[in-house]
């Protein structure tokens, strides 16, 4: 089996693993990290949403093998110590959640959204960036309105540039 | 998934070799070939990752034409400074494909060998007259896309980059599947000197031109000249999404917004 070594959450982690074993198993049932979660591991949903090498990605739709070496952060690795990241935390404050269940993945998305405009975006390119994520308790009102606040608090207020 | 072997070639030339043997199949962005996996609709005994070969990689305009490698993601192409300012008919296109996720992974090789009859990127290149290099030819995109799912890729034979020759006009217009984001019909328009090219996906097997639209955008490119123009429902798709008519109907919508875009 083919060993890989990738960074996850800053740490070092290792393992041999079958070619067929996804990114999402590597990180949730090798390294039980399982704020990663699976939903509908069709590519549909966008729950197991994380960063790798700064892209966030479905990680039930890629090998771990392709990550050799790579950079991986997922939920679990947001937060400092009890310091919730900004984005968890507008995300409580503005209930963008009723079950959690697609949370991880809206928060990972989110942030990757605030990375790449680099700055708070619209309510449309907020919209638009959620298509690869799917919920199905809020509406997705609180969660548009959640990211905004999100996107500012780690921007200090800046407008997205598009 | 069943069982399958892992490489990860470092040149194009070992990328060959590697997929010459047994049922080999090349592994681009995984964004369809995985999931077609997890259906076990497929099942090779091998992956060749072609992620790991850096002249797939990268884009780069020579003179009037736009050279995009194979493994440049969706993503890339979106939000290229060069594409935005040469081609940005392409570079909306590109990110209009799924969603942000599957964009980061996704890659111009692998959507026109899969040749989706709903997929994007076969409209630019038909609707560019783009020229597909691969590791034993250059293919016409007038010959590139010959059916459902089918191509004249040859077993084992690996696209290398695509040329996209510039337009002096194009635009995209694409009325998506509200639930997949891939095209219920996209039409690509684009003037370069008396060619003028009209492709559409989404609507019927694969992707195909409108010569009708075409001859009439020659006379007069506007979307007037396109009026009376329509495409025959009998050749399209009929689906739970849509009907064939109504795809007929959005052919000429799409187009002609496609030559207001322009
Ligand atoms: C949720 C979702 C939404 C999507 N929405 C859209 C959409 O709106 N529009 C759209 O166009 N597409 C859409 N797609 C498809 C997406 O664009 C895929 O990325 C693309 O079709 C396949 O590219 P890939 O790089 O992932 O290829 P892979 O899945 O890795 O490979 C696909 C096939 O191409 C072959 N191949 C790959 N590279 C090469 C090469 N260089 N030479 C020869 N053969 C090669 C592989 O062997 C395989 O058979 C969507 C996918 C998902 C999961
Ligand atoms: S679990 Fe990966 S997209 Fe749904
Ligand atoms: S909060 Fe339940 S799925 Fe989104």
């Amino acid at each position: 089996m083919p060993k890989v070594t990738m960074t996850v959450n800053g740490t070092s982690a290792s393992a041999d693993v079958e070619p067929r074993t996804l990114l999402s198993q590597f990180l949730r049932d090798h390294l039980r990290l399982t704020g990663t979660h699976v939903g509908c591991d069709t590519s549909q949903c966008g729950a197991c949403v994380v960063h790798v090498d700064g892209r966030a990605v479905k990680s039930c739709t890629t090998l771990a093998v392709q990550w050799n070496g790579a950079s991986v952060t997922t939920i679990e690795g947001l937060a400092s110590g009890d310091q919730l990241h900004p984005m968890q935390e507008a995300f409580r404050e503005h209930h963008g959640l009723q079950c959690g269940f697609c949370t991880p993945g809206m928060i990972m998305a989110a942030v990757d959204m605030v990375n790449r405009h680099g700055g708070v975006p619209d309510e449309k390119t907020i919209r638009e960036g959620l298509e690869g994520n799917i919920c199905r308790c809020t509406g997705y009102h609180n969660i548009v309105k959640a990211i905004g606040a999100g996107a500012a608090a780690m921007t200090g207020g800046k407008q997205a540039a598009e | 998934m069943y069982e399958f072997a892992y490489h990860r070639p470092n040149s194009v030339r070992k990328a060959a070799s590697l997929t010459a043997s047994g049922e080999a199949k090349l592994l681009a962005g995984g964004q369809t070939l995985l999931p077609t996996m997890k259906q076990r609709l497929a099942a090779p005994d091998a992956l060749v990752d072609l992620a790991g070969i850096e002249v797939l990689q990268g884009i780069e305009l020579k003179g009037r034409t736009l050279h995009i490698g194979a493994m440049t993601r969706h993503a890339d192409v979106a939000s290229n400074a060069t594409v935005r300012e040469a081609l940005p008919a392409l570079a909306s296109l590109a990110g209009g494909i799924g969603d942000p996720h599957v964009r980061a992974m996704g890659t111009l090789g692998g959507s026109i060998a899969n040749n989706d009859p709903a997929a994007d990127y076969p409209a630019a290149c038909l609707g560019l007259g783009a020229t597909i290099v691969t590791n034993k030819r250059r293919i016409a995109a007038d010959d590139f896309f010959t059916g459902m799912f089918e191509t004249a890729l040859e077993d084992g034979e690996i696209i290398t980059k695509v040329l996209f020759p510039l337009p002096r006009r194009a635009a995209y217009a694409k009325f998506d599947n509200p639930a997949s984001r891939y095209a219920l019909v996209g039409v690509f328009v684009s003037k370069r000197g008396r060619d003028i090219r009209v492709a559409v996906t989404g609507a019927g097997p694969c992707v195909f031109r409108v010569p009708a639209m075409e001859e009439a955008l020659g006379r007069r490119f506007s979307p007037k000249s396109l009026e009376d123009i329509s495409v025959d429902a009998g050749d399209l798709n009929s689906d739970i999404h849509a009907s064939a008519e109504y795809r007929a109907h959005l052919v000429g919508v799409m187009a002609r917004r496609a030559v207001l875009a322009t």
